[in-house]
């Protein structure tokens, strides 16, 4: 910025044209969305709009996606940590190839992370029979609805809290082990003060994820109202209905909560940056 | 870190290792290995007629062209953006940098219609579009616009470091040596940034590879014309072709594989260089 040197930044009009570049496409492809969204959703009115996302089926949609977010999220904490503290605390064979397979999830599309548990707990599938004959359904039901979003958030807090552990080394654990304390105090009492900001980091981006999920959910969901349906599956059904303020009602629910997202993410990572430096400082 | 695990005295070894495993097999292994044998496990005919079929090959041709496209878009103005956003400061550049990460935040279902409303012929953008003879909406074009909207996250958060990381000495060098800026920009700055210009194009061209929500509000849909790979898949699933589904999925599924291990491997490369120059 302003500390460099004439003759080793851009002159001023490229650096205007440059901005202005910037600003123009960001605002083609990410801004304008965003204000869609709120304007389409408000279109027919504010009663219209009331109306709409507080529709039973719309309530249903909500419940659900609610409830998948809160297993998936405690599911995904409880491996997050187990995962980081094995990967973190020890070293072992296979520990690279463990942190490989963590991310595989990343590299797997959508509706192919749907497919998944429908190859397995279909009708045609390897324990989809065995399970229907015992009265158990998974997929078109809540349980496939979950996994399904289990698998798409998997790598989240992991990828999260891996790092910042590894980091942090082992002295402090093992000094808190030496002076009497038992593994859960010490990870209590230790551990846990030290990553807490990374891990509501990873959970602030989890939650989005598994709020928002569509493809995966969506194969997998069966899409019946009021039951399988979570919010962005009722968004596209009212979207096929030609019912676009409805879609665009329940849409910006999803698109407040991504941007409360954005602003958590941001507040976190000044938060987590400050700590670090507070930590360098300490040295 | 090179101590052996039984040198350690945290606890807790055989419980997170147990647990993690078991976890990972279930949520993880399980399900995409059931996937592999399902795509190797038909006879090859079957497959080969699955993959090679006219309305599968149109649909390659379709995602792999639009993901080009789309990629190559992102790695132009994402570099202008990552630029800016670190070179320069104009008002409203926190807000622009922190709204660059709104793609992943948003629900893809909500991106898509959102995308579909302001570039269709009566849309924000659309309507100015329309007396040009531009069609946005329900065309390939649509689909490369939803996909530029996924895969600019990956550049811009790619390049953004290695920009920050830039010696200024060595561009100040460059001046004093009377390189016009435009020739440091090209032969002193572009080289350097070009790894992780690489890597952010081959990462979001894995991710927009299977992109599905964005996509299918916008593209239309039409068989052989608009319809990309992962829709397909949901097509044959909902005929309950699971051979065929399965078919074009694991095709897919190591496409992405492919593609992201050669990141890891080039980024594993270049600072394995890095090391030995230094």
């Amino acid at each position: 910025m302003s500390e460099h040197k004439a003759g080793s930044t851009e002159s001023p009009w490229l650096r205007r044209g440059l901005i202005g570049i910037s600003v123009s496409f960001l605002a083609l492809l990410i801004l304008m969305p965003i204000a869609a969204v709120f304007t389409e959703a408000l279109r027919k009115g504010v009663g219209f709009y009331l109306q709409s996302i507080t529709d039973p089926l719309a309530l249903a949609a909500l419940r659900l996606t609610l409830l998948t977010a809160a297993v998936t999220l405690a599911a995904n904490l409880v491996f997050g940590l187990a995962a980081s503290w094995l990967i973190a605390k020890f070293d072992f064979p296979g520990r690279s190839l463990l942190l490989s397979l963590i991310d595989l999830p990343f590299a797997v599309s959508p509706v192919i992370s749907g497919l998944i548990f429908i190859l397995l707990f279909g009708a045609n599938g390897w324990f989809g029979p065995a399970l229907t004959a015992r009265g158990i359904q998974i997929v078109f039901a809540t349980p496939g609805v979950i996994l399904a979003t289990v698998f798409v958030t998997f790598p989240f807090i992991a990828r999260e809290l891996i790092p910042l552990m590894q980091e942090q080394g082992t002295e402090e654990e093992e000094a808190a082990i030496l002076l009497g304390a038992n593994g859960w105090q010490t990870f209590r009492r230790v551990t846990l003060p030290n990553i807490r900001w990374a891990l509501v980091y990873g959970v602030v981006l989890a939650n989005a994820r598994a709020m928002g999920e569509f493809g995966a959910v969506s194969v997998v969901s069966g899409h019946i109202r009021g039951r399988t349906n979570t919010l962005p599956l009722h968004i596209e059904i009212l979207y096929n209905e030609y019912n676009f303020a409805a879609a665009f009602a329940v849409a910006s629910l999803l698109a407040f909560l991504a941007l409360v997202t954005l602003a958590a993410k941001t507040a976190l990572e000044w938060r987590i940056r400050a700590e670090q430096k507070q930590l360098t400082e300490e040295l | 870190m090179t101590k052996l695990r039984r040198h350690t005295v945290i606890p807790g070894f055989g419980l997170t290792l147990g647990y993690s495993v078991s976890y990972l097999s279930l949520i993880v292994l399980i399900p995409l290995s059931a996937l592999v044998a399902r795509g190797v496990g038909q006879p090859f005919s079957e497959f080969r007629a699955a993959v090679f079929d006219p309305r599968t090959l149109a649909a390659w041709r379709l995602t792999f062209g639009t993901t080009l496209a789309a990629s190559l878009v992102n790695a132009v103005f994402g570099l202008i953006v990552a630029w800016t956003l670190v070179r320069y400061d104009f008002p409203g550049r926190k807000l622009l940098d922190t709204l660059i990460d709104l793609p992943f935040a948003l629900p893809t279902a909500v991106s898509g219609i959102a995308l579909t409303a302001i570039y269709a012929p009566n849309g924000w953008v659309g309507r100015w579009l329309e007396p040009l003879g531009i069609k946005a909406a329900f065309t390939p074009f649509g689909i490369v616009i939803a996909l530029a909207f996924i895969g600019l996250p990956f550049i811009v958060r790619t390049v953004q470091p290695t920009i920050e990381d830039l010696d200024p000495a060595v561009e100040e060098a460059s001046a004093l040596l009377g390189a016009s800026r435009f020739t440091t920009l090209r032969r002193v700055i572009l080289p350097t940034l070009r790894p992780a210009l690489v890597a952010g194009f081959v990462t979001a061209f894995a991710r927009c590879l299977g992109e599905y929500g964005s996509v299918i509000f916008i593209s239309g849909n039409m068989p052989m014309k608009t319809e990309i790979a992962s829709l397909l898949i949901v097509t044959k699933l909902e005929q309950f072709d699971y051979a065929g589904a399965s078919a074009i999925a694991l095709l897919m599924l190591v496409s992405s594989f492919v593609l992201l291990f050669l990141v890891n491997f080039g980024q594993w490369w270049s600072t394995r260089g890095q090391r030995e120059r230094f």
